[in-house]
């Protein structure tokens, strides 16, 4: 990854910051310029809640070449308390306690290192909760 | 203008890896068949499906070199990007270019050289159909992606490991009968379910292979078609393409394929079709779970019954609705951009009763589905013997 696009992301991978349609209320993370429900174009910054609970997941055995000295590790969808849905890790527990539907808590993390432009790249994983 | 529009002319090569051969060579190779089989002394337009042939051979400005290579120049000729749809896309644009009187004669083809590059560049360039930003960037994969789906679809339905099997035992049997098939091995429900693991629940053998290949059909006004070589015309008779978001978690329910729905939609009422008017269908099983969620989503199979129709039988060669003749992506191979050219070519081949030991009893209408990524494109054809 590019050193301009990582910057450019920084916001969302750091902050989660997403947009809230000034219309019809609907949450956009990543932030859009037109809201997919209602077409309107204003929006405002809000960051999104780190609380959520596990809809799907898999574990990754066979990873991308970045990723490869992490395997196996699990990957899945949270479905965040703002009805906003994010694709992240799931770390911080052993593999087989895993479970859909699982609350967790999205945090701050290194999430690959060494990319083309040698720096590290940070971003959200989710860990489970009362863990 | 709005004309019917026949395909007249077929051709794909044996499918797999092609070490011997280049990108231009397997690409000139099925069309050339394609021109043969059509009977045709020259092309008038030419699209080209095809992923990522920068990716995968660093070779760009594609359209232009094929129809260099096909001897074929100066003519007006397009390459097509949607992903793994990209062959099915380049049909309808051939279809549209027909339709509209702009041109008569048009060769739509498929490549994609896939093995000249290490597994490691090839999943970094089959992942670029998913979201780098909010999907690849944390280490997804497109297995892990379709086994989100597969364990959603599994917890939600009850759809069983067996019978996500038992779609790759179904499509392996028919490639038995391909000669044009990758891997014609047939295989069993336990040889499926004791594979590598790649991402829980898929295993190997649920997965479709990296393969080499390319495939070609030549389109014209069916009107046309009696001034060329004897075979029974098939028509297009339904086009239907619909996208949604390329990124799986933002979709309201990941087990629906709604782009596969609209697409569907769009082409049985073109066509003046049903689902149950569907005698046999080519669908983009690129992982066992997506035949089962494609079936749903096409109306075939009820919403969550999708694991019930290759168990039950249904599915197979012999049948009510017999699914993927030709081996589908799993087992005739998946050379992307080739991908949904070929489901056009085993259509053709069944309706023209040419499929030999895989011949369906009586088969004239048929229906191909062609996905991108995780669902973000899908483009569905209806065929129907013209006679």
């Amino acid at each position: 990854m590019s050193v301009p696009s990582y910057w450019r992301e920084m916001p969302q991978r750091y902050r989660l910051e997403a947009a809230r349609c000034l219309n019809c209320g609907k949450i956009s993370f990543p932030p859009r310029k037109i809201c997919p429900s209602c077409k309107e174009r204003s929006f405002e910054t809000v960051q999104l809640e780190r609380e959520g609970k596990l809809l799907t997941f898999t574990i990754i055995r066979v990873a991308p070449s970045v990723f490869t000295d992490q395997v196996p590790y699990a990957i899945g969808i949270v479905e965040l308390k703002q009805n906003v849905r994010i694709l992240c890790q799931i770390v911080d527990c052993r593999l087989d306690e895993i479970k859909s539907g699982m609350p967790v808590s999205i945090e701050f993390r290194r999430v690959s290192e060494d990319g083309e432009a040698g720096v590290i790249h940070y971003g959200y994983k989710a860990v489970p909760k009362d863990h | 203008m709005n004309r019917d529009v026949a395909v007249i002319g077929v051709g794909m090569n044996h499918w797999g890896e092609l070490w011997e051969k280049s990108l231009r060579d397997i690409f000139v190779e099925a069309a050339l068949a394609a021109i043969d089989d059509a009977g045709v002394d020259h092309i008038d337009a030419m699209y080209i499906g095809n992923m990522s042939s920068g990716l995968f051979n660093g070779q760009e400005h594609l359209a232009s070199l094929m129809a260099d290579y096909l001897g074929q120049s100066p003519i007006p000729a397009t390459r097509i990007e949607s992903a793994c749809a990209s062959g099915g896309l380049a049909v309808k644009q051939g279809c549209i270019e027909v339709m509209s009187g702009m041109r008569d004669i048009v060769l739509v083809g498929g490549v994609e050289k896939m093995t000249d590059v290490g597994t490691d560049e090839a999943t970094f360039a089959l992942a670029s159909a998913a979201d780098q930003t909010y999907e690849v960037y944390q280490g997804v994969t497109f297995p892990g992606l379709y086994a989100m789906i597969a364990r959603m679809h599994m917890e939600k339905y009850g759809t069983t490991r067996e019978q996500l099997a038992q779609v790759a035992v179904k499509n392996h049997y028919h490639a038995s009968m391909n000669p044009m098939a990758q891997y014609p091995q047939k295989i069993t429900i336990e040889d499926v379910i004791h594979s590598v693991m790649i991402a829980d629940p898929l295993r190997i053998l649920d997965c479709s292979p990296i393969t080499d290949g390319a495939a070609a059909i030549i389109l014209c006004p069916l009107e046309m078609a009696h001034r060329f070589k004897n075979h029974i015309p098939v028509k297009i008779s339904g086009i239907g393409h619909a996208t949604d978001s390329i990124a799986l978690h933002t979709r309201e329910d990941p087990t629906a394929l709604p782009a596969t729905t609209a697409a569907a939609r769009k082409a049985y009422k073109m066509a003046d079709k049903k689902p149950e008017d569907i005698q046999l269908l080519e669908v983009h099983d690129c992982f066992t779970i997506a035949e089962i969620c494609v079936l749903e989503a096409l109306g075939i199979m009820e919403k969550g019954r999708g694991g019930e129709a290759a168990a039950s039988g249904l599915t197979w060669l012999d049948g009510k609705i017999p699914v993927n003749t030709s081996g589908g992506l799993k087992a005739k191979g998946h050379p992307v951009g080739a991908t949904g050219v070929a489901q056009i070519i085993e259509i053709v081949t069944q309706i023209r009763g040419e499929a030999g030991d895989r011949q369906v009893d009586k088969a004239r209408i048929g229906l191909t589905q062609n996905m991108g990524g995780s669902g973000g494109s899908t483009v569905v054809h209806i065929l129907e013997a013209a006679q």
